[in-house]
């Protein structure tokens, strides 16, 4: 799927009923061009600056002077947009006032563990996406995932190497269950994935509140919903050693971005796969089963969300909290959308996202910009990537009115 | 777009133009330098849970203990918001980094995070809210025996139900939050000794731990619905320890009053005929949880250079923890109540009267 296909021509040919957005349209947003993605990052950077400006509290002090002196109002608007992204930038990047080498690329490992669990739930949103499943159920996937790796991690005492893969496959078996759950419903019974996977969701989020009330999932003489630390033979060793928090669990990460490159455009599956996204039945017509492409991609997708759950047990947190998953799972669609459901525009949003949570810290501490810019600039982002189809429908509507 | 739309646009813009130029036709200020005053190097920072310091609640007082001690000796602040649990070291982290002087934790949930950063960063001070699992000489626990203030009001909500008949229930079964159950169904059962009387406690039974609870501290609809169940069965004074959901039965308890009934609540942390925005004439009272003092006094004492890492526990007698004023329902209370509970606050002062509550932190 190229952007050639976006053009406006092969529009009019497949749109059935041209004011209505057809399914197709929704899938070219997910498969756009690379080109746009940029751009809706810039633009939506020079929104949020803007935003920032406006907030600013010296700012708002001078634009009451404004006619006055407007050069002031300027000035200000410009330094309170760029002290915060230049502090954005040394909070996922490069830190110049760090000590020696390690301290200044300190950010830029930050950004990489952050980006770690997004890139894996992100593939698997992205999967199944090109399969033409929305997938929203990373969230409980990640959680389900991480609840079981961080049971074996804690609950289990096993030798050394062993005990950490023990705890990835049991992550991967989590969210490949989750995931799998979904699949195997819409094969059986057609019911929509969307609805079920927000209602899993919830069952996730609910479940783990459960288990973590119970004395099996608590510290000893503690019950705080919070599990007893794993094992430090389960965690994923440091990649870079101890002064850092990025682990093995990035390189996991790069590893499943190849395995799914592999799969989804070399691999028999992958073929099927993508036969039965781009169009069920002509597929079915060709032989391939779609039912079973249903239930194969939610195990797969499952499955990476559920290592991303293994990632931040074995890798950052080290003990389950009902909160482990974050919003990583949602996050992880909105990777996946910038990404163009393309593995390794994945794995490059995924990292663009990591950075903006990185850096979103150190904004925080150091210029006192409110947190929430940061997620306002990931959801115009979102908009723009979302907004070119959008523009097309409003065109064709016109061209049918006149 | 048709020209009605584009004239109630340009009507818009319109608008908003007279009100920049009107907003931007100020005098500029002299440029001028110097006047700063003299700040004071000391950095004090303060992390919230993934409540965010506009919570009502505990994030939120104690945020404004650290502010406190900025206005008053022009320390420098540096604060971060975490969105999610997963923000937790990244930001304690990024406070170390900041050379914060003395980092205040709030929660438990950041206990583990907090003696890790404590850990790697040993010339640096740490004090945390509701934790006190931490062992270490630069980090300072502030806990609550909030099981005290909640016996006070369950002893005055059991003097002031018509029906005999007082709930409270939680947002989660944690700790910090049953520790107010235990503590408003013993005062509700001392009266009942005291007095010979019979007023139940609906929503929490101290022996088995069992009780009523939402699933989060955010559903307020699940905490009206609760409500309204409670009332219904019968109470007329209700104890919500539910954080922000506790909105629900405000509004629960507000619909009741406009029905005819007289239920009153008791509002848990802050005294709530301050926070609350409606419903307040129907509080009975507050169990105040005094976080703003405690932390105004832990980072006035880091300023000071006397930062010590010895437990603080929040009572009775050092004002930790307290009852807040009657205000609208003073007519409520009679006299004789109000003198009882005030020699009972004595009394476990003094230790007559023992608190016991296996939720409450141990000294």
């Amino acid at each position: 799927m190229s952007a050639t296909t976006t053009s406006p021509e092969s529009n009019q040919v497949s749109a059935p009923s041209p004011v209505e957005l057809t399914p197709d349209d929704y899938r070219r947003s997910l498969l756009g061009s690379t080109l746009q993605s940029v751009l809706a990052v810039l633009v939506a950077l020079f929104l949020g600056g803007l935003l920032i400006a406006a907030t600013d509290e010296t700012v708002r002090e001078s634009a009451g002077y404004f006619f006055a002196r407007p050069g002031d109002t300027f000035t200000a608007m410009w330094d309170a947009a760029s002290s915060a992204y230049i502090a954005m930038f040394h909070g996922a990047v490069y830190n110049p006032d760090g000590s020696g080498l390690a301290g200044k690329l300190y950010p830029l490992t930050e950004t990489l563990t952050v980006a770690t669990p997004l890139i894996l739930a992100g593939l698997g949103v992205a999967l199944a996406f090109r399969t033409g499943l929305f997938n929203i159920g990373a969230q409980g996937q990640i959680l389900i995932g991480a609840t079981l790796a961080g049971y074996v991690g804690f609950a289990w005492q096993l030798p050394v190497g062993v005990h950490l893969l023990v705890v990835v496959v049991a992550g991967a078996l989590g969210g490949a269950i989750w995931g799998g759950v979904v699949g195997l419903i819409k094969a059986r019974t057609g019911a929509h994935e969307v609805i079920l996977t927000i209602m899993l969701n919830y069952i996730a989020i609910n479940l783990v509140s459960w288990l973590l009330t119970l004395s099996t999932f608590q510290r000893e003489g503690s019950s705080n919903p919070i599990s007893p630390p794993i094992a430090e033979t389960a965690m994923f060793p440091k990649l870079l050693g101890d002064g850092f928090r990025l682990h093995w669990g990035f390189v996991v990460a790069v590893v499943a971005t190849v395995a799914v490159a592999w799969l989804l455009n070399r691999s028999t599956i992958g073929f099927e796969l993508r036969a039965v996204g781009a169009n069920p039945r002509a597929a079915r017509t060709a032989g391939i089963s779609v039912t079973k492409g249903f239930v194969v991609v939610m195990l797969i997708a499952g499955m990476l969300a559920g290592l991303a759950g293994t990632a931040q047990i074995a890798g950052t947190e080290h003990s389950l909290t009902v909160g482990v998953a974050a919003s990583f799972g949602f996050d992880a669609i909105t990777v996946a959308l910038l990404g163009r459901s393309k593995p390794w525009g994945t794995f490059f949003a995924g990292i663009l996202y990591g950075a903006f949570r990185a850096g979103g810290v150190t904004m925080q501490t150091s210029t006192g910009t409110n947190i929430d810019i940061v997620l306002v600039v990931q959801s115009l982002i979102v908009l723009f990537v979302a907004l070119p189809p959008l523009l097309k429908l409003k065109s064709r509507r016109k061209e049918v009115a006149a | 777009m048709t020209p009605r739309y584009s004239r109630a646009l340009s009507a818009i813009a319109l608008t908003g133009a007279a009100g920049l130029v009107l907003a931007g036709c100020g005098a500029a200020p002299e440029e001028s330098s110097g006047g700063e005053s003299e700040a004071q190097d000391f950095k004090g920072c303060i992390v919230s849970d993934d409540g965010g310091f506009q919570d009502r609640s505990f994030n939120q007082a104690s945020y404004e203990g650290l502010k406190a001690v900025e206005e008053k000796r022009q320390i420098q602040v540096k604060e971060a918001e975490s969105q999610a649990e997963t923000e937790f070291e990244p930001n304690l982290n990024s406070m170390a980094q900041e050379g914060c002087d003395l980092t205040v934790s709030v929660g438990f949930l950041l206990a583990d995070t907090t003696k890790k950063v404590a850990e790697a960063n040993p010339d640096k001070h740490f004090a945390i809210v509701d934790d006190q699992s931490i062992k270490a000489d630069n980090v300072k626990p502030i806990v609550y025996n909030t099981a005290e203030a909640a016996f006070l009001a369950g002893y005055l909500a059991a003097g002031a139900s018509e029906t005999g008949k007082v709930a409270t229930y939680g947002g989660m079964d944690i700790p910090t939050v049953t520790v107010f159950m235990d503590g408003f169904a013993d005062g509700v059962d001392y009266y009942n000794e005291q007095k010979n009387a019979d007023v139940e406690v609906l929503g929490w039974d101290k022996e088995s731990q069992n009780g009523t609870f939402l699933t989060s501290f955010q559903d307020s609809s699940r905490a009206k619905t609760v409500t309204q169940n409670l009332i219904g069965d019968g109470a007329d004074v209700v104890l919500p320890v539910a954080g922000q959901a506790a909105q629900g039965t405000v509004d629960a308890v507000t619909e009741a009053n406009n029905g005819g009934d007289n239920v009153r609540l008791i509002w848990p942390d802050t005294d709530g005929y301050e926070t609350l925005d409606t419903g307040k004439e129907y509080v009975l009272t507050s169990v105040l949880k005094e976080m703003s003092t405690s932390v105004e006094d832990v980072v006035d004492q880091a300023v000071d250079g006397d930062f010590d890492s010895g437990l603080y526990v929040g009572t009775l007698a050092n004002e930790g923890v307290g009852l807040a004023p009657y205000h609208d329902q003073q007519d409520s209370v009679n006299e004789e109540l109000d003198k009882e509970v005030q020699q009972l606050k004595q009394d476990i002062i003094d230790g007559k009267v023992k608190v016991e509550s296996e939720n409450a932190p141990k000294a």
